[in-house]
């Protein structure tokens, strides 16, 4: 054996064997992240489920204690119809509150409007409620403070520091925020945070009767909604404002805003 | 006078703001705020509980829905949120109303929904003046049973 080729075997030796065998070892990246979950919570919303009964509108209201004749509310339903001729017609009564039980579409000052039964090609319902974006806008213009985004991703608002000014109402390109009748603060879901945190499902989630709503951690691989998030086709909401919503839904037509 | 206002306003700013508002998690853009408020949303009062709830007083009833179409429902949508039950309120108001039905069971063309896999009918024609509990049973719908 030459000098040379002594030194080289030598050194390959002893930098294999200083190798702790635990380095070696072999981990899946799903049991790594699931050993030690981040927590970030998102929202799945599958069109294909949802019939438009309303209920989750209502369970919401209540838990949540805004007034069920006010015109506002934190979850709310949209109905789209399309026609042959290329209309479309949009409508959400009361948010979808009482749910969506006449064929005639509700165009506020216009009127209601029927729609023959022959004219429609596509007719479906999008449940809508706060994102709770990664970049939420309506965060970014509070002037005092009051609303913000938790760690585990939940934007909420501290009504004992709203002002009320109404810049986060205005700033959400969604629509999801209102003024609260009664508390005459700045108002939005808040992915019920009282029942999440305690193990709970959310109050609308736990309301809809065909499984169109569901709650979960997006950063634990073993999660259903994280998993359907990374394996189905999901859509999110007005993608070009780069709020990076963290609700995602199965069976996003392009007509939806 | 200038420098005697810039203190005054540094002297109610002491007292005034709390001591947990500050920069949090999620840095100063998204999460300047007061941290007691977090727990202030958590410890929010809770009105829905769920089936299980139901069940640990009413075992029965809910175990003979479970092969029905209606076991899909929550318990609440129709009987109502159940807040502190059985304690208060002592009885819960259960909605026997058409609109409840109709909520699923008024007929749309929905051809890309769920919608249109559910039975339904018109509302303005379906024996209009009878409510639907009259004739159907909300908890085993099957229209054979009738």
């Amino acid at each position: 054996m030459k000098r040379r080729d002594f030194l080289k075997s030598t050194a390959v030796f002893v930098s294999g064997a200083t190798l702790s065998l635990s380095a070696l070892e072999i981990l899946e990246p799903g049991e790594v992240l699931a050993a030690n979950p981040d927590l970030r919570w998102g929202f799945l919303v599958d069109t294909y489920k949802c019939v438009g009964c309303g209920f989750c509108v209502k369970a919401c209201k209540i838990e949540n204690e805004i007034p069920l004749d006010a015109k506002v509310t934190r979850t709310w339903v949209e109905r789209y119809v399309m026609t042959k001729e290329g209309k479309i017609w949009i409508d959400s009564p009361m948010g979808g509150l009482n749910g969506f039980t006449s064929k005639e579409m509700d165009e506020n000052a216009a009127g209601m409007e029927k729609i023959a039964d022959g004219d429609i090609t596509k007719a479906f319902f999008v449940p809508k409620l706060c994102n709770h974006c990664s970049n939420p806008p309506c965060v970014q213009v509070c002037p005092v403070g009051a609303t913000y985004q938790t760690a585990d991703g939940v934007v909420l608002v501290d009504r004992t520091w709203c002002i009320g000014c109404g810049y986060c109402i205005m700033g959400c390109p969604y629509g999801a925020r209102f003024f609260h009748p009664v508390v005459h603060t700045a108002d939005k879901c808040t992915f019920c945070y009282h029942r999440i945190t305690k193990g709970g499902n959310t109050a609308c989630a736990q309301a809809c009767p065909f499984g169109a709503r569901r709650i979960g951690n997006l950063r634990d691989p073993r999660d259903p909604v994280a998993k359907a998030v990374l394996n189905q086709r999901v859509g999110i909401l007005r993608e070009e404002f780069g709020t990076n919503p963290n609700a995602y839904y199965i069976g996003l037509d392009k007509e939806v805003r | 006078m200038v420098i005697a206002i810039v203190v005054l306003i540094l002297v109610v700013r002491a007292f005034y703001v709390p001591s947990d508002f500050g920069i949090q998690a999620r840095g100063y853009t998204f999460g300047f705020h007061r941290l007691g408020n977090e727990q202030d949303w958590k410890s929010f009062p809770s009105k829905y509980k769920n089936r299980d709830y139901c069940k640990d007083c009413h075992e029965e009833k809910v175990s003979s829905l479970a092969t029905s179409k209606h076991s899909i429902i929550q318990c609440e949508n129709c009987h109502g949120a159940a807040f502190n039950h059985p304690e208060d309120p002592e009885k819960l108001a259960i909605n026997r109303s058409r609109d409840l039905c109709i909520r699923c069971h008024s007929q749309l063309v929905t051809p890309s929904s769920g919608r249109s896999a559910i039975p339904g009918i018109d509302p303005a024609t379906h024996n209009p003046d009878t409510a639907c509990v009259e004739c159907h049973n909300p908890h085993h719908p099957n229209l054979e049973d009738m």
